[in-house]
């Protein structure tokens, strides 16, 4: 599904990500971790498309097309979701609101018909259920003055509405109590085909515990430094990342 | 260059969609004002002599007066003796109905999106439409006559209802209140005009559309709308003119009288040709627009939307007169390229507990500069007064000025006035979030500046607030930052 090869980025002539390897196919769920600051977010971001980061070298492919040269809304369109780590406000527009502009944005660059009033809610209502959100949370102002769990539940929300093909979950589980955090891996599995695929971007193994990976990398400095199945999650549960700079630092 | 820099660079202004102009064959004075000039449009619209006097009286007071300067506003000195005072569009003869309106205006207005045929068979919005300087056609006016409403344009209240007019025409905007209120009390040429008797609910929005068509000639309306104890209205005025190099002027005066219990709300959504991207042409709107609650528990709100212009000068406003009256402000305005907004309200509390809400919503974007200009003013008479006022600024880019001028003036202890104010940016985080749910950077822009002005959009009649919140995306198209 997304083969990316080498990826090197910067920012104001600072290096982020120095070289990352990465191929995911559809049924897949991928778990990246890594210390703060590593460059899990600014991989994220340069998948989703963000302008920020300059992208010295490498290449993303993404059903066999250069996925570099898209917008972010194109890349939306064609299927790929980005989960926030903060997620924006948007005052004086509700969830309700801005989900229908984003559907039928996406179902016009395919070609469809704009969904009507009746099926977008009986959607919504579908969805709702599935992350467990409550209708007034979704017609309030997008994340304004929602707390952290509510951010981070209305962005699997979202999710569930838009059916991705490609989901990347920055950081989906801090701030989630556990209650919450259940809720949110259970929508997560839901949603799971062998259609589509997940990246879980996560500091802590606690998500894995309920969203379990296929695979887990290890994003340090940049670099991914190590792969392994989800026992590489619990074994930097238990030992923490230090082995790991360590072992870096080795070589 | 930063992305919100770039972005504005790549500024491709939307054409105004309502730029152009018909030919008709014009009745029309030559340019510049003199007192033969005013002589000649009330003659030509056989006006009582007292009206003449009137607009004579006013046209001398004007001649004294000096334009005003205080706006946060600079233009190129206006030369008031090239300007055209009157342009009637040419008609055989006065139309009975619909069916006789010369098919050419009709025609105009169906490019205006206003069907008046399709306004009158299905929306029920009673519209009376205005070409430069001519009432045209107004519609529903049998229906709301069966209720004692009258409808119609200032020019037929004239005649046939000239005791109303002589007695409430410049009672809420004297002609000598300001310069450009003197100038449309001595050359306005036509406007609406609007009765609702005692205890009527007016069972349908009542309409007016401006459209100025002919070159270098001002448009001088005047509207008069009239709220009899316990009655209720629901007045709109929108506007539109063609794309012209040159500016012209336009000096409206709206006057709103509202008697014990009675309501108004008027809803404005302004659209005249804000000139191109450089700052070339456009609309210099200087209009003044007031409206007083004179019996107890009276109330008058208005809401506007304003996209247009290239200068606008207005501050509707309202005189609370009766105790337990109530006024209201709801606005919205946009600049963008070189436009230049100055407005707002102005709440005099007279009556005891007595109160005012202002909801100001700027938003500037492109080279433009947006002021917001309020006065509350709380008199000794005004017993426990309450005032809310909530200013707040959306800019985008760097480029642009939002202004926010707010006087507070008290003089009685029991007084609360309370006032907010925030500025904030639309940034490229929020741009970001939504183009990653698949939304276009403009439509992305649309979408958070109808949340930002949603508490006055709500306020709109549906028909108006589509309309309106179309504009508003219309009028920032291209303008990301
Ligand atoms: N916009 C930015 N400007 C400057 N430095 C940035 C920016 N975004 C990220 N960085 C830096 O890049 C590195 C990686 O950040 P990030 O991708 O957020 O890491 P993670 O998500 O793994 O915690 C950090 O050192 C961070 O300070
Ligand atoms: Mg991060």
């Amino acid at each position: 599904m997304i083969s990316i090869k080498n990826v090197q980025a910067s920012i104001e002539d600072k290096e982020i990500l120095r070289g990352i390897d990465l191929e995911v196919n559809t049924g897949e769920v991928h778990a990246i971790m890594g210390p703060n600051g590593s460059g899990k977010s600014t991989l994220a971001s340069i998948l989703a498309g963000r302008e920020d980061y300059e992208i010295t070298s490498g290449s993303v492919e993404y059903f066999g097309e250069d996925l570099l040269k898209f917008d972010p809304e194109e890349r939306a369109q064609k299927g790929i979701f980005l989960a926030f780590q903060y997620p924006v406000e948007i005052p004086g527009v509700s969830t309700t609101n801005f989900m229908k502009t984003a559907i039928n944005k996406i179902r016009e660059s395919r070609g469809e018909k704009a969904l009507d009033a009746v099926n977008f809610l009986n959607l919504m209502k579908e969805k709702m259920k599935l992350v467990d959100i409550d209708q007034s949370l979704l017609s309030r102002s997008l994340n304004e003055g929602f707390s952290g769990g509510e951010k981070k539940r209305n962005e699997i929300f979202q999710m569930a509405m838009l059916e991705p093909k490609l989901a990347i979950l920055d950081e989906t589980d801090s701030g989630l109590d556990i209650d919450a955090l259940k809720i949110v891996a259970n929508g997560v599995n839901k949603l799971k085909s062998k259609n589509n695929a997940t990246i879980v971007v996560t500091h802590y193994q606690r998500l894995l515990d309920y969203i379990a990976p296929d695979f887990v990398h290890v994003l340090y400095k940049g670099k991914i430094v190590k792969s392994g199945d989800k026992n590489l999650a619990l074994e930097l549960e238990e030992k923490g990342y230090d082995w790991i700079k360590e072992e870096v630092a080795l070589v | 260059m930063s992305i919100e820099e770039q972005i504005l660079e790549e500024f491709t202004s939307k054409e105004y969609e309502h730029g152009w102009s018909v030919d008709f064959e014009a009745d029309e004075t030559p340019l510049g004002i003199n007192e033969d000039i005013i002589r000649f449009i009330s003659a030509k619209k056989e006006e009582p002599e007292w009206l003449l006097r009137w607009r004579l009286e006013a046209f001398r007071l004007w001649q004294k007066m000096e334009e005003p300067k205080w706006a946060n506003v600079s233009y190129p000195m206006i030369d008031f003796q090239a300007i055209k005072y009157y342009s009637a569009p040419k008609q055989e003869k006065k139309p009975n109905s619909l069916d006789e309106v010369d098919p050419e205006l009709l025609k105009t207005f169906e490019r205006l999106g206003i069907s008046l045929q399709e306004q009158k068979r299905l929306t029920g919005v009673a519209i009376d439409a205005v070409i430069d300087s001519v009432s045209v056609a107004t519609t529903f006016k049998d229906k709301l006559s069966e209720l004692g409403i009258i409808f119609c344009s200032f020019s037929e209240a004239v005649q046939e209802h000239p005791e109303l007019v002589r007695k409430y025409i410049g009672s809420v905007v004297p002609s000598n209140d300001n310069y450009y209120a003197a100038l449309n009390s001595a050359v306005f040429s036509d406007g609406s005009f609007c009765y609702i008797p005692k205890g009527v609910r007016c069972p349908m929005e009542l309409s007016t559309y401006f459209r100025i068509n002919a070159a270098n000639t001002g448009q001088f309306e005047r509207t008069l709308i009239i709220a009899d104890e316990g009655s209720y209205v629901s007045y709109l005025e929108g506007c539109t003119a063609p794309m012209r190099d040159e500016n012209q002027l336009h000096a409206a005066v709206v006057e709103i009288y509202a008697a014990k219990n009675a309501e108004v709300k008027y809803s404005t959504v302004q659209n005249w040709y804000p000139g191109d991207k450089n700052g070339k042409g456009g609309i210099y709107n200087f209009v003044t627009k007031r409206g007083i609650c004179v019996g107890d528990y009276a109330k008058i709100s208005w809401t506007q939307v304003e996209t247009g212009s290239a200068v606008t000068w207005k501050y509707p406003s309202c005189i609370l007169k009766g105790d337990h009256s109530v006024g209201e402000f709801y606005s919205v305005a946009v600049t963008n390229n070189h436009q230049q907004a100055d407005t707002g309200t102005k709440m005099l509390h007279i009556g005891k507990n007595t109160r005012s809400r202002i909801v100001s919503k700027g938003i500037s974007a492109g080279k433009s500069q947006n002021s917001y200009r309020g006065q509350v003013e709380v008199m000794k008479r005004a017993e426990n007064a309450r005032n809310f006022s909530q200013c707040d600024s959306l800019l985008m880019g760097s480029l642009c000025g939002a202004h926010t001028f707010p006087y507070i003036d008290i003089k009685n202890k029991t007084a609360q006035v309370e006032h907010e104010a925030t500025t904030s940016k639309v940034g490229e985080d929020q741009i970001f979030y939504c183009q990653q749910r698949g939304i276009d950077e403009e439509n992305a822009v649309a979408l958070i500046v109808n949340g930002f002005a949603k508490e006055v959009m709500n306020k709109l009649p549906m028909e108006f607030a589509v309309e309106a919140q179309k504009l508003l995306a219309l009028t920032l198209e291209g303008s990301v930052g």
